[in-house]
């Protein structure tokens, strides 16, 4: 069976086309920066308002909660059938499936950038006033980079959210590498199913560590400690940390 | 709502098969994080490994781990087993972190007047450690039981019987009755699971509520 699946993933055939694997796959990247793209516009600045300002604090903490158990299947069928049928042609099952996938990614960035700007030090937010920035400077200078690396985990959550639920969606029509799953299970073609399973997985692991490098890039090296080979006292690692010099001296 | 009426029994049926299959990889799930939670916060290296390697894990979307199961395992697509090691997998990915940080979480004075005491390893980790670590298990335990009870659904696409058969099936005949009744169905199940964790976590630390109502 492995042989099957190896053969069926290195026959050039498979990738060319309108229905190949190339082709599925930037369709399926495609749906999935798109709706994750509309998500983080909608998410990112609701959520550094709420963290900033504190308003609609119950709405965040809640909402993340209660969309981890709405079932992503369910609620994209009842899209496709509630929606579908009001509209004509792709549009009928392109746009209630995008519409769930932006709906399932808001929670998690959502929260994400929430609680990165909730998170900072108080201390770091009193030292920008101090030093006279004023409410959006603070937020732009200083909540904003601390929160970095809690939008960026939200984001990368809410992208994973995406991919598989963009798998599942082939169900109701959608291209993307899903075609290969669900076409390959109603005609029991097991080669190409495992193959368009292996085939997500792979991508879902690809896009994860392109996302964890661009965080790695973009957050500030203040907040990660990665510096250059200066060494630290680290409080956790449990050693006396060595006497300051200025005990020498004196 | 007739067809609701009609089919009670049917939903109740797949209501036990969704409990099950979302319930016992969370137990088997927890027994497998704690183990190896330990051992991240025992041996500082394999923290990160271990924390990224089941990140790796949570990444694969379920579609996919249902289907390629089967393959790794020798196992017959349509055997609920896939579901239920797939599940276990989620559990095990979203648990040991939590396990590691919440052993992490209790403060190292205590540990040490265990010690003092005369606490042994494995003594001290079952009756001092662990108990004070439940809050913070807990919480993590509450998260994967929820995404489990919704992830669980998927598995109708491979025709593993659930409360997600009920999408699967109102979809196939244009019905949106019982995708409306599943997915209620699921989301209250979630809660139950939700409750009855919170249920479990207040009989097990009693010590949070003694200052209650004493004020």
């Amino acid at each position: 069976m492995i042989n099957r699946i190896f053969a069926w993933l290195t026959d050039g055939a498979h990738w060319q086309g309108y229905d190949g694997i190339a082709a599925r796959l930037i369709e399926h990247l495609g749906y999935s920066l798109i709706a994750v793209l509309v998500a983080a516009l909608i998410a990112i600045p609701l959520g550094l308002y709420i963290g900033h300002t504190g308003h609609g604090r119950f709405l965040v903490v809640n909402l993340a909660g209660a969309a981890r158990a709405i079932p992503s299947l369910g609620l994209l069928l009842l899209a496709v059938l509630w929606l579908g049928p009001r509209f004509n042609g792709d549009i009928a099952f392109l746009l209630p499936a995008g519409l769930v996938l932006v709906v399932l990614a808001i929670p998690p960035i959502l929260s994400g950038a929430y609680a990165g700007v909730e998170g900072v030090d108080p201390d770091a937010r009193d030292a920008a006033k101090g030093m006279g920035m004023g409410g959006s400077q603070v937020l732009r200078h200083v909540e904003l980079p601390c929160a970095l690396p809690l939008i960026m985990s939200g984001i990368r959550a809410g992208t994973m959210q995406v991919i598989a639920t963009a798998t599942i969606a082939a169900v109701v029509g959608l291209g993307g590498l899903g075609r290969f799953l669900i076409d390959g299970l109603a005609v029991r073609d097991t080669p190409q199913t495992a193959s368009g399973a292996i085939l997500v997985a792979l991508l879902a692991l690809s896009v994860d560590m392109v996302l964890a490098m661009v965080q790695a890039l973009i957050v500030s090296r203040g907040l990660t400690g990665r510096y250059k080979r200066v060494k630290t006292f680290d409080p956790d690692a449990g050693v006396t940390p060595p006497a300051p010099a200025l005990q020498h001296v004196a | 709502m007739t067809w609701l009426g009609d089919h009670l029994g049917d939903i109740l049926g797949l209501t036990v098969r969704h409990i099950y299959l979302a319930g016992v990889p969370l137990i088997l799930g927890l027994f497998i994080a704690l183990p190896l939670g330990w051992l991240a916060r025992r041996y500082k290296g394999l923290y990160p490994v271990l924390i990224i390697g089941t990140g790796l894990l949570y990444t694969i979307p379920s579609l996919a781990l249902f289907i390629m199961l089967p393959f790794l395992l020798g196992t017959k697509i349509l055997d609920p087993i896939n579901v239920i090691i797939a599940m276990t997998i989620y559990t095990v990915a979203l648990l040991v972190r939590t396990v590691a940080d919440g052993l992490g979480s209790v403060p190292e004075e205590v540990n040490q007047s265990a010690t003092a005491m005369g606490y042994q390893r494995v003594r001290r980790f079952m009756s001092v450690e662990l108990p004070l670590a439940v809050p913070v298990i807990s919480a993590g335990l509450r998260v994967a039981a929820v995404s489990n009870v919704s992830i669980v659904s998927v598995a109708a696409l491979i025709g593993v019987e659930q409360l997600g058969s009920l999408f699967t099936d109102g979809f196939d005949r244009a019905f949106l009755e019982p995708i409306i009744v599943g997915v209620i169905s699921c989301v209250a199940l979630a809660l139950l699971f939700d409750g009855a964790i919170l249920g479990l976590t207040r009989l097990a630390t009693p010590w949070q509520r003694a200052g209650e109502g004493s004020s």
